[in-house]
């Protein structure tokens, strides 16, 4: 048997341009399928650790999203009241009422307007958020025209530094911060004073209020209670499923374009993998009828033609892994259409992607090696070695 | 046999430039079906801020000015949340004399005028949803809360392919009213105004003039060609747009390793014939020029055939791909690039197994056996 894998693995080192070229169309297809599932992670990724589990959103019933919903201030009073919210050890409850609108701001270097976050906020906000750090500057004072930046921003967005004014809704806005909340969508936000924010852009509504549980199993207890209160048309929501909801249709646009391109290139590469093994065993039929005459069974050699043609996949595939693991050091800010404002996220790579990328290479090569390396085990021992 | 393999290989390979490159045009559509004729006026902070429905006549006012027509994004849900499909008020009659490319029959179009609720819908969205005319539809407001209830006056077609003919359009004075009823600091808002412009040459100083108008008030004006509007959300995505780019030319990376693979190995088991020809004479250049040849034949071939294949792909891609692309139409640039490609990735992947092939000593060449 070690025989055998010692001869598969001879002869494509033997051949050296047709290895590289077969194993460098498998990496490439390898590249694109993993690239495309570490898209589509660390989309679902960013988003669900934006929220956390023990927070629950309220938003107006049926909007999808903050920016397009409204809570006007006698509701949030109604909602402030409910017992399950936990408090601080000085009796503090745990709730903050905000306020998400978008702004256009110019996107670096290309002067093209995307879509930003603005959250207004309170000091609360920040507990509950406990990713949420501030890495340089201060906070903004209440009461004043001051803003902090996520760090996603500050590096893709034009005039956000410390100490730089933004202009929007007839005010200027002075930049004093930079918050990091890691790769969450936090960072793709700008957050203000939630009162100046409302005054600014005449809102007398919020968009949500948050608040954290004392309990976990209250929610739907307090989901039930809100929900059918007459006096609210609230959704009320885990923070981990509203932003879940946010990244369904993007996380599948992903998906289908991705695999349905994977599977075309894989019959790509497949057919490259076929067209190797064929000439592999054309130009080699006097070795296997020097096999067979020698006594090595059809299964066997049949198993070392796979075997060659699994190396080849593997190889491959792991080439391609390689290539786009370089891709976690990228980042992609791109615009959400479900919130319809601007998020970066990263490529992801899990361990659960590199087992199914390496499957997809093992599939390719015994898919592409199958019908050559039977068509090798069927030559007659004759034949075969008469064909010099 | 091999040649047979790396044929269909570079077909599937030419099928996929050929589809990403429509996905890419698609992602344009909306660009490329804009009027040079049409402005698009909007709060200058983002879109989802409104501007006040005064300004229509203000805005009507300024010279080279046609019509004016004021919009909203509706954002209705039908039924659950992927039945998206774009839903918008507009001021009915104004928007059918900007929009000329949206056919309605002349008894569908008088209909639709008269009834406050009815509403037109695109072609594609009925056979979506089995709709017809007369029919009863509620929208589930995500922007405008509430069940909102239309009747279908019409069917609308484009002139064109390059029309969306999936779009809801309903009179801007019901949800107006309905607002005034339900939420009035909400009413007597516009998302938008869609401004026509007798010459497209002053589009940029119309643009400048209105925004000039409601410089320093409350809610100062955004206005562009309806293509920068469009082109906008474009760039907005554009992340993703460079993505599919950078994958259709992988694409064209695998083409040339298979058919270079295929050359190589040709080479390789035909050195004693290329040692023959040499022997009797012919010039290097003649020897890589039979080999280029030969791969450049080989990839046309199934470039063509790939093209062939396209043309069903397409149509079937789009069907499954329709909620995020109303327009998926397969553009003849394309199908000429794709083609150029597989000519171009012939060449180049003839090029190294042909130097292996020139450098062959006659001597050892006529030896060897494959």
């Amino acid at each position: 048997m070690k025989l055998i894998f010692l001869y598969s693995l001879r002869n494509i080192l033997r051949r050296k341009l047709t290895t590289i070229l077969t194993a460098l169309g498998m990496s490439l297809v390898i590249f694109v399928f993993s690239a495309v599932l570490m898209l589509a992670e660390g989309l679902k990724k960013t988003l669900v650790k934006t929220g956390s589990y023990d927070n629950v959103v309220v938003t107006r019933k049926s909007a999808g999203s903050e920016v397009q919903s409204g809570i006007e201030k006698e509701q949030v009073s109604i909602i402030e009241t409910i017992p399950e919210i936990a408090t601080d050890s000085n009796g503090k409850k745990y709730i903050a009422r905000e306020l998400v609108v978008l702004i256009g701001l110019p996107k670096l270097g290309t002067n093209k307007l995307s879509n930003v976050v603005i959250r207004g906020i309170k000091e609360n906000s920040m507990y509950l958020r406990d990713k949420v750090k501030l890495i340089k500057g201060s906070m903004p004072k209440w009461g004043s025209n001051e803003v902090i930046v996520g760090s996603r921003i500050a590096e893709k967005f034009e005039g956000v530094q410390i100490g730089k004014t933004l202009k929007f809704a007839q005010r200027e806005w002075v930049v004093v911060g930079v918050f990091d909340a890691g790769t969450t969508g936090f960072s793709s936000e700008i957050w203000a004073d939630v009162e100046q924010l409302k005054q600014a852009f005449r809102r007398p509504n919020y968009s949500s209020v948050i608040f954290k549980l004392t309990n976990l199993a209250d929610f739907e207890q307090v989901k039930q209670r809100l929900e059918t209160d007459p006096r609210l048309t609230v959704e009320v929501r885990r923070e981990v499923k509203y932003y879940e909801d946010q990244s369904t249709m993007m996380a599948k646009f992903i998906k289908v374009m991705g695999m349905s391109m994977t599977i075309v290139f894989s019959i790509g590469a497949i057919l490259g993998a076929m067209i190797t093994m064929y000439s592999a065993i054309a130009q080699r039929s006097s070795e296997i009828g020097t096999l067979r005459a020698l006594g090595f069974q059809k299964s066997t050699i049949l198993i070392a033609f796979l075997v060659e043609s699994l190396f080849l996949s593997l190889a491959g595939g792991i080439f391609g892994l390689f290539l786009a693991s370089f891709l976690q050091f990228y980042t992609i800010s791109t615009m959400n259409w479900q919130t319809f404002s601007e998020l970066a996220f990263s490529f992801t790579l899990t361990p659960s992607i590199i087992i199914q990328s390496l499957l997809f290479s093992i599939i390719m090569g015994i898919s592409g090696g199958m019908i050559p390396a039977y068509k090798a085990s069927k030559e007659h021992i004759v034949d075969a070695l008469r064909t010099a | 046999m091999r040649s047979f393999l790396t044929v269909l290989s570079v077909s599937v390979a030419v099928l996929s430039y050929c589809l990403l490159n429509t996905i890419i045009n698609a992602w344009y559509a909306g660009v490329s079906a804009s009027s040079s004729y049409r402005l698009i006026v909007r709060n200058a902070i983002s879109l989802v801020f409104s501007l006040p429905i005064s300004y229509k006549e203000r805005i009507k006012q300024v010279k080279g000015v046609t019509h004016v027509a004021q919009g909203n994004w509706f954002g209705g849900i039908y039924i659950e949340e992927k039945n998206f499909f774009a839903n918008f008020a507009v001021e009915p009659e104004t928007f059918l004399k900007l929009y000329p490319e949206f056919i309605l029959s002349d008894v569908e179009k008088k209909e639709f005028l008269k009834d406050r609720k009815g509403c037109i819908v695109g072609r594609k969205l009925t056979e979506r949803f089995g709709w017809k005319v007369g029919d009863r539809i509620v929208l589930k407001g995500t922007i405008f809360p509430g069940n909102w209830e239309f009747v279908i006056k019409g069917v609308y077609r484009g002139k064109d392919r390059t029309v969306d003919e999936s779009q809801f359009l309903f009179h801007w004075e019901y949800l107006n009213e309905t607002l005034k009823k339900t939420n009035p600091r909400r009413a007597d808002q516009a998302g938008y105004f869609i401004v026509g412009i007798s010459n497209p040459e002053d589009a940029a100083e119309v643009s400048k003039e209105i925004d000039e108008l409601f410089k320093n008030s409350i809610a100062e004006t955004l206005t562009e060609t309806e293509k920068a509007f469009q082109l906008s959300f474009v760039t907005m995505t554009e992340a993703i747009v460079i993505a599919i780019k950078l994958v259709s030319y992988v694409v064209i990376a695998i083409i040339i390793v298979v058919v270079a693979n295929t050359m190589a190995m040709s080479v390789r088991e035909r050195k004693s014939e290329y040692a023959t020809m040499k022997a009797f004479g012919f010039a290097s250049a003649a020897i890589s020029f039979i080999i280029i040849c030969e791969s450049v034949l080989i990839s046309l071939i199934g470039g063509i055939l790939g093209v062939i294949f396209t043309f069903p792909a397409v149509d079937f891609v789009g069907d499954i791909l329709s909620v995020y692309f109303p327009i998926f139409v397969l553009d003849e640039v394309v199908i000429y690039k794709s083609i150029g490609f597989s000519i171009l990735s012939g060449f180049l992947s003839g090029l190294l197994p042909s130097f292996e092939a020139v450098k062959v000593n006659i001597a050892e060449g006529l030896r060897w056996s494959g």
